[in-house]
């Protein structure tokens, strides 16, 4: 019995560690090949980091770029505002059956539904439009706006799930208080959100940087995102700048899923620390006027 | 009327109720507007026909169907059919798979000592799920070319001709489709699994249940939503997915998202379209269902 118990651990780590080499060796072979110093082929040629200075002067790449970048952060911004005003609200309200039902499908929609559909939906939409509205050609404010569209309830479903665990006697306590709305929500809520909303930002900017099948029917000339030059590229014949771009692209990725972790966890903590100095600050208040603590 | 929509503990003036619609507003709208009316307009649009010029023809017709379903000039070809069914045979495949491959994984990391080496395990899984689909699955046409140590070994054995590449064909597409939605599956998996009550497998084992059993009476139950999860987040896109296929599989190898993309680019056939996206979004609700009422009946049929 012992015998075949220790077989399975073998087995387990076995699969686990192949799980990992299937996941990471297609990120390490485009990072080896963006350093070999030739144009065609894989044979290994020498170290180079001529690419990645043609990258640098190649126009068509750095527009990709920073279309992205803009997409990215201004999408993000708007979709984290609407997205946690959404989750406030609700958490303010009850709407009973057949609202509810619909506000919630709504929401949930971006996450159910698989990606190309929510793509045709969204040029279909900007398609009857732009009848009205010369402004939803597709380009830089469409593809933000079908960004913002899919980020909204991400955001939402994430500061909602903090919400949910949030201490409802906390926001009875400061109206007791007679605090003002605005008051307790800075002071409580808004401390307590933070990390929920800085992590349902963070996914959100994942997401839209990430995303190509949405953006691929969206764009237009103008609005050329990274992921959709780098299937472009697919398409014409690859050349050795795409792996310095990919590369590029991996190393920021991982770079922003560290950073995002370590904000986290300081965020998590300070918001801890200010909720507490809220409560002694109501505590002192309360103190004032002589009632019992 | 609106009072009863904004029903709450302290009694809401309406000032206040005035600001939560206020906050509501916006965000839905984008939804409604943007998500949930065009997706309801699909219906409409698929009655409709392709015109001349790739522009939508308002003739109420079922024409869109009938092709779907393999009539055309010459006949009844089912050819749409068949993309249909590899589109589900796919998805099932590579989520069975990812299945298989992720409770392994899960149990691994769970069983890491330290903290610091369970975190580094979930952020290893988290980086390819947040690495950009397109570079992902063009470095396996890199690892799959003739040139590759891989596929040099692969000739070697004689599991493909020398010199010619292991892409496209329905090998590439599964490595490509299994490396995607590992992580999807993995995420879950694992939170459920890290909250696994160890004693039931423990008690399971001291009473000599087989390892099978031990895996469907003790870890199974116990493991079901984060499996439910992983397998809803795996199979639906799974289902809809054409990036992977149309790198790694050629046209050959087709799925529903790929026709559905072809209509809206090349085709310029929106209210086919249309019609290929109900019937993706059909079978979407479809595996919806069908996951939900198995969950049941499982959950019913546990220890506990």
């Amino acid at each position: 019995m012992q015998k075949r118990r220790i077989n399975y651990n073998v087995i387990i780590a076995i699969i686990s560690y192949f799980c990992l080499v299937i996941l990471y060796i297609p990120c390490v072979a485009v990072m080896v090949t963006s350093f070999n110093d030739t144009r065609f082929g894989l044979s290994w040629r020498g170290f180079t980091f001529r690419w990645y200075s043609q990258l640098f002067e190649n126009e068509y790449i750095l527009e990709a770029a920073l279309n992205s970048l803009i997409v990215a952060t201004t999408s993000t911004i708007v979709a984290t505002i609407l997205g946690t005003a959404l989750a406030l609200g609700l958490y303010r309200a009850n709407f009973p059956n057949f609202f509810g039902r619909i506000i919630r499908l709504s929401i949930n929609l971006p996450i159910v539904v698989p990606d190309i559909i929510m793509a045709v939906a969204l040029s279909v939409a900007f398609g009857f439009f732009r009848a009205f509205a010369p402004i939803f050609e597709m380009g830089m404010f469409t593809l933000v706006l079908s960004h913002v569209t899919f980020q909204i309830s991400f955001v939402t479903l994430t500061v909602r799930s903090r919400l949910a665990t949030l201490d409802k006697d906390l926001d009875v306590a400061a109206k007791d208080l007679n605090a003002y709305f605005f008051y307790s929500f800075r002071r409580i809520t808004l401390p307590l959100l933070t990390p929920s909303i800085i992590a349902g930002a963070m996914l959100a900017f994942t997401l839209s940087l990430d995303d190509f099948i949405i953006s691929f029917f969206i764009h237009g000339p103008e609005s050329v995102t990274l992921p959709i030059y780098i299937f472009a590229s697919l398409k014409r014949g690859i050349t050795p700048e795409i792996h310095a771009l990919s590369t590029v692209i991996l190393a920021a990725t991982i770079v922003l899923i560290i950073v995002a972790e370590r904000l986290a966890t300081v965020l998590i903590k300070r918001s801890k620390k200010e909720v507490k100095d809220a409560l002694d600050d109501i505590g002192e208040k309360v103190g004032d006027l002589g009632l019992p603590g | 009327m609106l009072k009863d929509f904004f029903q709450s503990s302290s009694g809401m003036r309406f000032k206040s109720r005035t600001f939560t619609t206020a906050l509501i507003a916006p965000g839905l709208f984008c939804l409604i507007v943007f998500l949930a009316v065009p997706c309801l307009s699909l219906i409409f649009l698929s009655l409709a026909s392709k015109g001349t010029y790739g522009n939508i023809e308002w003739t109420i017709s079922l024409e869109n169907y009938k092709r779907l379903l393999g009539y055309n000039l010459f006949g009844w070809r089912p050819d749409f059919f068949f993309i249909l069914l590899r589109s589900l045979r796919e998805a099932f495949v590579t989520t069975v798979v990812c299945i298989i491959l992720s409770y392994p994984l899960s149990f691994y990391i769970a069983s890491r000592k330290t903290p610091l080496s369970r975190f580094v395990w979930l952020v290893l899984l988290t980086v390819p799920f947040c690495t950009n689909l397109v570079i992902r699955t063009y470095a396996w046409q890199l690892l799959l070319d003739p040139q590759s140590p891989i596929t040099q070994v692969a000739a070697f054995f004689g599991m493909v001709p020398k010199g010619s590449p292991m892409y496209p064909g329905a090998f590439a597409v599964y490595l490509g489709m299994i490396t995607t939605f590992l992580p999807f599956m993995a995420l879950p998996l694992y939170s459920s699994i890290e909250r696994l009550n160890w004693q039931l497998p423990q008690a399971a084992k001291d009473l000599y249940a087989s390892p099978y059993l031990i895996f469907k009476q003790a870890i199974l139950p116990q493991t079901i939503h984060g499996l439910y999860a992983g397998i809803i987040i795996t199979f639906v896109p799974a289902m809809a997915m054409f990036v992977v296929t149309d790198i790694l599989g050629g046209a050959k190898y087709m799925l529903i998202g790929n026709l559905i993309q072809q209509q809206f680019s090349q085709a310029r056939d929106w209210p086919f379209g249309a019609t290929l996206s109900l019937a993706l979004m059909c079978l979407t609700l479809l595996s919806f269902a069908l996951f939900r009422t198995s969950r049941i009946s499982r959950e019913g049929g546990s220890i506990y």
